[in-house]
């Protein structure tokens, strides 16, 4: 085989350059062109792989799922949380009593972020509660660690589990991040930022879509 | 000539088969002192081969399905014929594979098998390694159980983490912006013939590495040096064909009672083999209370949660995670030793891997465990959990083992290395 490439070699060089004996090659030119047929190899490998690796992202049929979802407020009663399903990821609405309101302020020593400054949230819930009614508070219930949900730790104190000096929140099962009453994460935790605040917006007093920024603005 | 030779013949005049069958077996020469510790290879090839055998009858049941996955497990442990035995025998497999491998990794670091000229050997070895990790992590999906569903979360969610390009990634890996049925479709591609493939080919080239320089041995010496003269056969070497076949038979025996046994009395290994969290079907809406990978996943793990978020971010100690592992295949360029084996190497050494073999079990216990199993510290260390603690210290031990390796293997007393094997 070795021996047929050098012979081919060989006949262009002679071709090539007149009568010069049939022994010399041209190793530059065999080079250069060993080059650019590999490096047009590689550019077509990397055509080839293109329809293949852009297979792998979401379909036309999952972009659509995630279409917005839409929620009847009236039936949380204050003090509780309702999960809905959106985009395929949970999104938690709790509807903070008043008592709530005024436990948030108290962890605002003990979070990571006090003041929202890391893009969690759209602008308009970018204020101390995190919402755009202080007594409905929407987040994806997804821990900004690695994608565990938290559970509800919504108790005060030693009926949470969590310590006497708890003010109510989330608790990570997976890797222990806490998370206080507007999703704002702990010191300390695993978690390196509060929960998001999904787009949201409300069509009514007691009807919000979860999954659109207000239309008008 | 009979006619069982004149095939033999046929076949050789077309085919090297007489040739392949002394190169390999019959007059491969393998030192003759090999110990316990040189079962695992072998036994790791029959787990390969058990893997594929049960996994191909498997295939015949399973839906690929994210509505229909869970359920036609539950159909193949109920329904199909012995379907619960070929299931408990894979999934039994998957816990013994990393078992062996990790044994046979152990036995190359206790007699140096990964030093000169096993350096290739070794990388190849690694490779397996990883590609092994990344089929039982494809495979655990599968059963679409809430530990299957959860783990993968966190799995893909650690390539969220890398800087820029990261969430975009994950959605790619996933196919989806959630774990769905995208993302166990392609994971069965991967795990029934993507993987697989590659791996045939790592353990093909492994042993032809293995062959071209020969077995190490408990002595750590090369027996290639003290040839017979008027033969060429190493004078401490012994034909595989048939006294390691023979011997390697008797271990597959011993280990194949060890692996029915828990087949038939208990393949879940109280939770450690299959969870009991994955009897439960996936739920993207909740949580499980207490989630962790599977067992021979859980050294690295305990490294990821160890490492504290740095700069608003939690890449760190995904590449902690990473580094654990890939910091394994430098391990030929590390070792300084003037000797391979643990026999001629002093206490440093010794006490270096009794270190090391300390820590990578404690790192994969408490990655089982949650973090606040052995409750908090005092306020003297702020209240932080003890698990945490201890875990980052043996994270530390961990990675000195290997960044350690080149000062105190040089400066280590060494025993001189005998000419020929000892018994």
């Amino acid at each position: 085989m070795a021996d047929n490439i050098e012979q081919i070699g060989s006949n262009q060089a002679t071709g090539a350059g007149g009568d010069s004996g049939g022994a010399s090659v041209d190793k530059n030119r065999r080079r250069t062109l060993i080059a650019w047929t590999g490096a047009a190899g590689a550019v077509a490998g990397i055509g080839i792989a293109v329809p293949f690796v852009m297979s792998m992202f979401p379909s036309e049929r999952a972009r659509a799922a995630g279409a917005p979802v839409e929620v009847d407020l009236s039936k949380i009663e204050p003090g509780m949380m309702i999960t809905e399903e959106w985009r395929g990821k949970p999104v938690w609405v709790l509807h903070r009593t008043d008592g709530m309101i005024e436990r948030v302020p108290r962890t605002d020593d003990v979070v990571a972020d006090p003041g929202s400054r890391q893009p969690m949230q759209p602008d308009y819930a970018r204020n101390e509660l995190r919402s755009i009614k202080p007594n409905y508070l929407v987040l994806v219930g997804i821990c900004t660690h690695l994608g565990c949900s938290p559970s509800q730790k919504l108790e005060v104190g030693e009926a949470s589990g969590l310590g006497a000096d708890w003010n109510g929140g989330f608790f990570c099962p997976c890797h222990g991040s806490k998370f206080d009453l507007a999703g704002r994460v702990f010191k300390g935790a695993p978690a390196p930022s509060n929960l998001e605040v999904p787009p949201h917006t409300y069509l009514s007093d007691t009807r919000l879509l979860i999954g659109e920024d207000s239309k008008r603005g | 000539m009979g006619p069982m030779n004149a095939l033999v013949n046929w076949i050789d005049e077309r085919f090297p088969l007489t040739s392949t069958f002394k190169q390999h077996l019959s007059e491969y020469y393998a030192p003759k002192n090999f110990n316990f510790w040189y079962f695992f290879g072998a036994l790791s090839l029959l787990v390969l081969v058990i893997q594929i055998v049960t996994g191909i009858f498997l295939t015949m049941h399973y839906k690929p399905d994210a509505d229909q996955a869970f359920a036609s497990v539950e159909y193949i442990m109920r329904d199909v014929p012995w379907g619960w035995l070929i299931r408990y025998v894979h999934s039994t497999g998957a816990s013994m594979f990393f078992l062996v491998v990790y044994l046979h990794m152990f036995r190359a670091l206790l007699y140096g098998s990964y030093r000169k000229p096993r350096e290739l050997l070794w990388i190849l070895g690694m490779l397996i390694y990883l590609c092994l990790m990344a089929e039982a992590f494809f495979g655990y999906l599968l059963p679409w159980g809430q530990m299957s569903y959860w783990g993968a979360q966190v799995i893909v969610n650690l390539f969220a983490a890398v800087p820029f390009i990261g969430p975009d990634l994950a959605v790619w890996i996933r196919g989806d912006y959630v774990v769905s049925d995208a993302t166990l479709n392609r994971f069965f591609a991967f795990h029934v013939i993507a993987v697989p493939l590659v791996l045939l080919g790592l353990v093909a080239a492994h042993i032809l590495a293995l062959h071209e320089v020969g077995s190490n041995n408990p002595d750590g010496i090369e027996i290639k040096k003290k040839k017979d003269p008027a033969t060429g056969v190493p004078l401490d070497g012994i034909p595989f064909h048939p006294y390691y076949t023979v011997k390697d038979t008797f271990g597959v025996a011993v280990f194949l009672a060890v692996f029915t046994a828990i087949v038939f009395f208990a393949p879940e290994m109280g939770g450690y083999f299959l969870e009991h969290n994955n009897f439960v079907p996936a739920d993207p809406l909740k949580t499980p209370a207490h989630i962790a990978p599977v067992w021979y996943f859980t050294p690295f793990y305990s490294i990821l949660r160890a490492v504290p978020p740095m700069f608003g971010s939690q890449f760190p100690g995904v590449l902690a995670m990473g580094a654990a592992v890939v910091i394994m295949f430098l391990l030929p360029w590390l070792d300084r030793s003037p000797v391979k084996s643990i026999r001629y190497r002093g206490s440093l050494y010794k006490w270096a891997l009794a270190l090391f073999v300390v820590a990578f079990l404690v790192l994969g216990y408490l990655g089982t465990k949650p973090t606040n199993v052995w409750g908090q510290f005092g306020p003297w260390l702020g209240g932080a959990d003890r698990a945490t603690v201890v875990a980052r210290v043996f994270t530390i031990v961990y990675f000195l083992f290997f960044v350690l390796m080149p000062w105190y293997t040089r400066v280590d007393k060494t025993k001189p290395e005998p000419e020929r094997v000892t018994s």
